[in-house]
């Protein structure tokens, strides 16, 4: 799932200093999952704002709603009318939820009330890792299973580099080294003469360097 | 092994003679001459000098002008080139630039992390790896060609090194990923630093047993401790670096005065020890920011003089 | 045991400290509560094994939010003690009446106040009018 972390405070209220009325939305799909923006992570924002425009002796007004999903018309329209109360948007969906209500509602700022972060596993309550930046080539076929790219922070094709200490990334001790876990499970799955075969140059063209991408479905199409 | 290049450093390989090189970090700004001076130092006790490429991802002058001062002073230079910085269009240009002073050394290298560096804020590049870099060199140098597939007007003309970290997790694979370099193409290594002879000593018979030795050369890393507090931030803070507790042990039991001169004892010892290895192409040796121990350290291991070749 | 303590203290029963929604904490002080406190069993001795637990981490988070926000966070505090200790709860219920006198009235009290000071002077003066 898409993995993101509140923004803080300070700077949502920053955001909507100027406004008198601010509908914090939310969403119920994986900002819900990782506690940054669902119904709940809603009512303590607005709870917040209220405190500090109270303390202000501003009157503003905070809405509360939480969407299915923000990344898909039929659910933004369930605000096509409420919307029209106020001034502004705080959005806590990831930044896919953000930018297309904005599209959606040309007319209102939109402002996101969390830090997208990486598409990951939930590994325990409270803690989140990466595991795939959507290289659009997916080569787990060949490593195990666990992903080179996204896993290695230099994302070397040919690892590990010389850094990797004691099963760890060089650039930290929290961090396991990718190469080392590939090599685990080669050898787990008895491959491990897959391991001197030569990763040739990648093609990144089908990640963000090639530029925005899109998925088109003509089967799906109507 | 055939010499395919103009390479001095190719050629006294080949003759069987050990070889000797050092390196020059370059300096933090524009100043030829701190470059030049290093070289200065060092130039008649060594066959090739590397350049560092922003090491530690620290940012400074790049390697290529600096090895471009180096082959104007009539010296070898070897090309430190990393991949975290550029990607494989800068790389070629880089290789068709260094190739057009007719630089004929490359070590091919990943490099460090940014977050060690004074812009760990930047991006990294890694469009292609070590490996895959190796791979490009030899692929312009041997088909002429651009990753393309464009033809190269007078190609590079460069011996393809790279180095390799015996000391390094998991040490399983440090041979398989020694012959995966030179199944890749590459043609010498340089070491990482070693202290730890008997663990070296493993890695240099398992590399032998697969016939490694005998399809790349292999110069071993070499750097005198300068104190007792060297060698224990060496131990605990390079990641990659594997100090035995004795090399600390015999430091911090010398008075501070002479730790240094035992460093370089050290250092000689441990030469002397490498030279009965066999498959030991020759030393890389990496005093760094102590250029100037250098010329003793060849003399006193009796690497003295260097080979002259045509 | 009929030991006195606050009248200002209004208490609120629940199964555990575990079952504490950090939105039950920010909504009291939305509505104007001077101070929030938490009481649960000591640590290691929770009766459903990690509530407190949650709670502490809940209170500790909610402690800097409430200090950006100016309300300050020494006004919500969590205090663990045995089931039985009667005496303990009524020492902690001092501590957090000294300590709610010594921060003062909670400067959203004192907002929702003057707002509706400025409400009712509003609707006198329509009605004067």
């Amino acid at each position: 799932m898409i993995v993101a972390d509140k923004k803080p405070i300070e700077e949502i209220i920053d955001y909507v200093k100027d406004h008198q009325s601010i509908l914090v939305l939310g969403c119920n799909e994986c900002v819900t999952v990782c506690e940054a923006g669902g119904k709940k992570e809603v009512g303590l924002l607005a709870s917040a704002l209220r405190m500090h425009y109270l303390q202000q002796g501003r009157d503003v007004n905070i809405g509360e709603r939480t969407l299915e999903r923000q990344c898909d018309h039929e659910y933004l329209e369930e605000i096509r009318t409420s919307v029209d109360n106020y001034e502004a948007v705080v959005s806590l969906a990831c930044g896919v939820g953000v930018q297309f209500t904005a599209e959606k509602y040309q007319n209102l700022p939109v402002y996101p009330g969390v830090n997208t972060l990486f598409m990951g596993a939930n590994e325990m309550r409270g803690v989140w890792s990466e595991r795939c930046q959507g290289c659009g080539q997916c080569l787990l076929a060949h490593s195990g299973g666990i992903c080179p790219v996204s896993r290695c922070a230099k994302r070397i094709l040919n690892g590990p580099c010389g850094g990797s200490t004691g099963g760890k990334c060089e650039i930290s001790k929290e961090l396991p080294c990718g190469w080392q876990l590939i090599i685990d499970r080669l050898k787990a799955l008895g491959r491990m003469e897959d391991y001197e075969k030569i990763s040739p140059i990648k093609n990144w063209s089908t990640e963000r360097s090639g530029g925005p991408r899109k998925v088109v479905r003509e089967d799906l199409k109507l | 092994m055939k010499v395919k290049t103009p390479s001095k450093l190719e050629k006294i390989l080949a003759s069987g003679q050990m070889a000797v090189t050092s390196e020059c970090g370059p300096p933090r700004g524009s100043d030829p001459h701190v470059v030049t001076h290093k070289a200065e130092k060092i130039k008649n006790h060594v066959d090739a000098i590397n350049i560092t490429d922003n090491q530690t991802s620290m940012t400074r002058m790049c390697s290529l002008a600096a090895c471009i001062r180096l082959k104007l002073m009539g010296l070898e230079p070897v090309l430190q080139m990393v991949t975290r910085d550029r990607n494989r269009i800068a790389i070629q240009s880089d290789i068709l630039g260094a190739a057009s002073f007719d630089i004929n050394n490359i070590l091919c290298l990943s490099g460090d992390h940014q977050s060690f560096g004074d812009c760990a804020q930047g991006q990294n590049v890694y469009d292609l790896d070590s490996m895959q870099l190796i791979q490009t060199v030899r692929h312009m140098r041997d088909e002429g060609k651009f990753l393309g597939g464009d033809p190269i007007s007078r190609p590079p003309q460069m011996f393809v090194g790279a180095a390799e970290n015996p000391f390094a997790d998991p040490y399983e694979i440090r041979v398989p990923r020694l012959a995966k370099k030179i199944a890749a193409g590459v043609e010498f290594i340089q070491t990482q630093c070693i202290y730890n002879l008997d663990k070296f000593e493993d890695w240099m018979s398992k590399a032998r047993d697969r016939g490694l030795t005998d399809q790349a050369y292999i110069l071993a890393g070499v750097t005198p401790m300068k104190s007792a507090g060297m060698a224990k931030y060496m131990k605990n803070r390079v990641p990659g670096m594997d100090v035995p507790d004795e090399v600390v042990k015999r430091l911090a039991g010398t008075p501070k005065e002479k730790q240094a001169e035992e460093g370089i004892k050290m250092c000689i010892e441990s030469i002397q020890r490498l030279k009965e290895v066999k498959g030991i192409s020759g030393f890389h040796i990496m005093a760094i920011e102590w250029e100037e121990m250098v010329p003793e350290i060849v003399e006193r291991a009796g690497l003295y003089p260097r080979p002259v070749v045509d | 045991m009929r030991l006195p303590y606050q009248p200002s203290i209004k208490i609120i029963r629940i199964p555990c400290t575990g079952k504490v929604d950090a939105l039950h904490i920010m909504r009291s002080f939305e509505k104007g509560a001077d101070g929030v406190y938490l009481v649960g069993c000591r640590e290691g001795d929770c009766h459903f094994n990690q509530g407190n637990f949650r709670a502490r981490a809940r209170v500790e988070h909610l402690q800097k939010l409430l200090d950006k926000l100016g309300v300050g966070g020494q006004r919500l505090q969590m205090y663990n003690l045995s089931s039985s200790d009667g005496p303990m709860f009524a020492l902690f219920a001092e501590e957090m009446h000294k300590r709610i006198l010594e921060a003062g009235p909670s400067p959203v009290r004192l907002a929702l106040q003057k707002r509706k000071q400025g409400q009712s002077a509003h609707e006198q003066a329509v009605a004067a009018a």
